[in-house]
């Protein structure tokens, strides 16, 4: 107790290096807090991209393939899957519904996909939100285009402008259906899902852009305009995927099962939640490495006080010595050292976390919006817990090191020191 | 072992102090040997010691204080031997019986004058008792220092730090003083003084001394001061120094 307060009168003495260097300790502190919450906010947000969705079929392949075309936007298919594949599966009795997705067109780098109506209802993310609109609705008309927040944003599209799409998902494509715009009919709110970067049409326009197509390029000659297209029979005849919702999820395996073994086509039929921990499972070595750097910062700015510690401690031998000189032995002495280490680890833990509370209930509602990233503003968790009473333990023990300097020094002195 | 207040509660021999065939080495790369065949402090004197810098007085204040321990001989204190104590029984043992005065920096800088009388206190439970004795704490510490000649506002509204070179002197005694120790150890207390300042402080340390019956031992090199002491002792007369290897 006694030390206790010596230790803390000595440091308020020195208090602006102390001051540097708990808001060192603090700032070290509230970066390891902070990854920390970014990476279970990113986790989490990751794992929601989809939700709802209990079977996503595709053509056979991997699953991570089937989940970063029809999910992610990343990559193309390796097949389609047939119009009747599509039915069948719809008829099965566990199928509860089912939603078209139809892939390999773009705009301006953006995917777009064909789909139904019902991807606006079924289609969740993030603890079962629905996408909603920011302005103007769904699809009406044959060409009418519902656009993500991104691409809204970032080419300057509002409802009702035309918008022109390409054959093919490069950012610059050469072929592009001219004859056939669209009208962009409503813009999504932002998700911070790949849906934000995506244009939805519906299948049937997918399937009336391609229609006087063979091959992947116009067949000359036989161009069909826009109102033409109109009259004809728009039913697609394969699509890239689908998702399906089952009535239970008991039957997720049976039904999932029953498409793998398909006998007309080879088809696959992934759990969307399994095959985004195993792509997190990829990606997670890289919040390892986020791990490691903000320990790394923690114990460069232990280092830092320990060198505070160290450097005063020559200025401090006559302190040391009148103590000697009024009873406190060389054990008291370090004591006092080591003391001075927890408290200024203490006090960078503290105002560290409280600060990353203050910045995290400031910053939360913008980072979600800008960056589609819910971080949760919730207690440490037992590990968190565990990590700042490590650092206090480990500011401590660093604390002994100058201590044990100050223990040799005061044995030596005694009293008597020569300044 | 006897415990440090056995001794001043129990017998009370005649010498505060006394080195009986006492021989020290400072180890390390330049030996320096002190021996001290006989020397005595009695209880209430008033001694001066005197030698110029260099002739071991640092050295024997350093064995006087139980900072070190003689290779050989015998220092008693209040009776008992404190070459038979361990460590941090040592360091409880010159709190318990010692009152130190450096020459300059006495003072924790960031206590109030107060926290730096009462710095003994903390540590000896048996000048903690002697001091409750006179009342509260704080206020015998208050006492001890208007007795020292500080005045009240500076009592109440100082730290350490920013007194003057004489006021700080005074606190310091006041420390050395509270709990009443046997002993007062000065280490030329009055060096940053001048000769009027000095003479109030050493009458005023004096009359406190003799309040609280302890004797004074205080190491100068300025034999101007030999007429305020009972007696006067020339280092170089009770003991032999040594440079350069041991022998």
């Amino acid at each position: 107790m006694m030390i206790a307060r010596l230790a803390f009168q000595s440091l308020l003495n020195r208090w602006v290096t102390a001051l540097l260097t708990v808001l060192a300790i603090a700032m070290s502190v509230m970066l390891l807090l902070g990854v920390e919450k970014v990476r279970t906010g990113a986790r989490e947000s990751f794992a929601d991209t989809i939700s709802g969705t209990d079977l996503i079929v595709g053509a056979r392949s991997g699953s991570l393939n089937l989940l970063l075309y029809s999910v992610f936007r990343i990559g193309n298919a390796t097949n389609n899957v047939t119009w009747k594949s599509y039915q069948d599966i719809a008829k099965m009795p566990e199928v509860s519904w089912i939603v078209p997705l139809s892939l390999g067109d773009s705009h301006h780098g953006f995917r777009v996909l064909g789909t139904n109506q019902d991807y606006f209802t079924h289609y969740k993310f993030r603890h079962g939100q629905t996408m909603k609109f920011a302005a103007g609705g769904p699809f009406k008309d044959l060409f009418d285009a519902v656009i993500g927040s991104d691409v809204a944003e970032q080419l300057g599209y509002k409802v009702g402008d035309k918008i022109i799409v390409a054959h093919g998902v490069g950012s610059i494509s050469f072929i592009e259906h001219e004859d056939k715009p669209f009208r962009v009919s409503g813009i999504l709110a932002k998700t911070g899902t790949p849906i934000d970067r995506t244009v939805h049409v519906s299948l049937e326009a997918i399937e009336a852009i391609h229609i006087d197509w063979q091959n992947g390029a116009p067949v000359p000659g036989q161009s069909i305009s826009a109102d033409q297209v109109r009259k004809m029979d728009l039913t697609p005849r394969a699509i890239t995927a689908a998702l399906v919702g089952l009535k239970s999820r008991l039957a997720t395996f049976k039904v999932q099962r029953r498409i793998n073994n398909y006998e007309e086509e080879p088809l696959s039929a992934i759990m969307p939640g399994v095959a985004l921990q195993e792509l997190w499972g990829l990606i997670g070595t890289a919040e390892t490495a986020l791990s490691v750097v903000s320990a790394m910062v923690v114990a460069t700015a232990l280092l830092g006080m320990v060198t505070m510690i160290l450097t005063t401690l020559n200025e401090r031998r006559r302190e040391m010595a009148i103590l000697r000189s009024v009873g406190a032995t060389p054990a008291t002495v370090l004591g006092l050292l080591a003391v001075e280490g927890g408290l200024l680890t203490l006090a960078g833990v503290v105002i560290g976390t409280a600060g990353l509370y203050a910045g995290l209930y400031l910053a939360q509602p913008y980072i979600d919006h800008t960056y589609g990233l819910s971080l949760p503003i919730d207690p440490p968790r037992p590990d968190e817990w565990l990590k700042l009473g490590a650092i206090i333990v480990a500011g401590f023990l660093a604390g002994l090191l100058p201590a044990l300097r100050a223990y040799r020094l005061s044995l030596a002195d005694g009293m008597m020191v020569r300044i | 072992m006897a415990s440090p207040g056995a001794a001043r509660e129990g017998k009370s021999p005649l010498d505060a102090v006394s080195f009986a065939d006492v021989r020290y080495s400072w180890p390390g790369p330049s030996p320096f040997t002190l021996t001290i065949n006989d020397f005595k402090l009695r209880n209430g004197e008033k001694l001066l010691l005197l030698g110029p810098s260099g002739s071991g007085k640092s050295t024997f204040l350093s064995l006087l204080a139980g900072i070190v321990v003689p290779d050989r001989g015998r220092i008693d204190v209040s009776g008992e031997d404190m070459a038979t104590l361990g460590g941090a029984a040592r360091d409880r043992f010159r709190v318990d019986h010692f009152g130190i005065i450096f020459q300059m920096f006495n003072l924790l800088p960031y206590g109030s004058l107060i926290d730096n009388v009462l710095l003994p206190i903390r540590f000896s439970k048996l000048r903690r008792d002697n001091a409750l004795r006179g009342g509260a704490l704080e206020d015998v510490a208050k006492r001890l220092l208007l007795a020292l000649g500080l005045d009240e506002t500076v009592i109440a509204t100082s730290k350490a730090a920013s007194l003057s070179v004489g006021q700080q002197q005074r606190v310091a005694a006041a420390r050395a003083l509270i709990g009443a120790p046997q002993i007062i150890v000065a280490d030329e207390p009055t060096s940053a003084l001048d000769r009027n300042t000095e003479g109030a402080f050493l009458k005023l340390l004096f009359e406190q001394s003799n309040e609280v019956d302890a004797s004074v031992i205080m190491v100068s090199h300025d034999e101007g001061l030999a007429a305020h002491f009972d007696r006067v002792v020339r280092l170089q007369d009770i003991a032999q120094s040594q440079r350069g290897g041991r022998s």
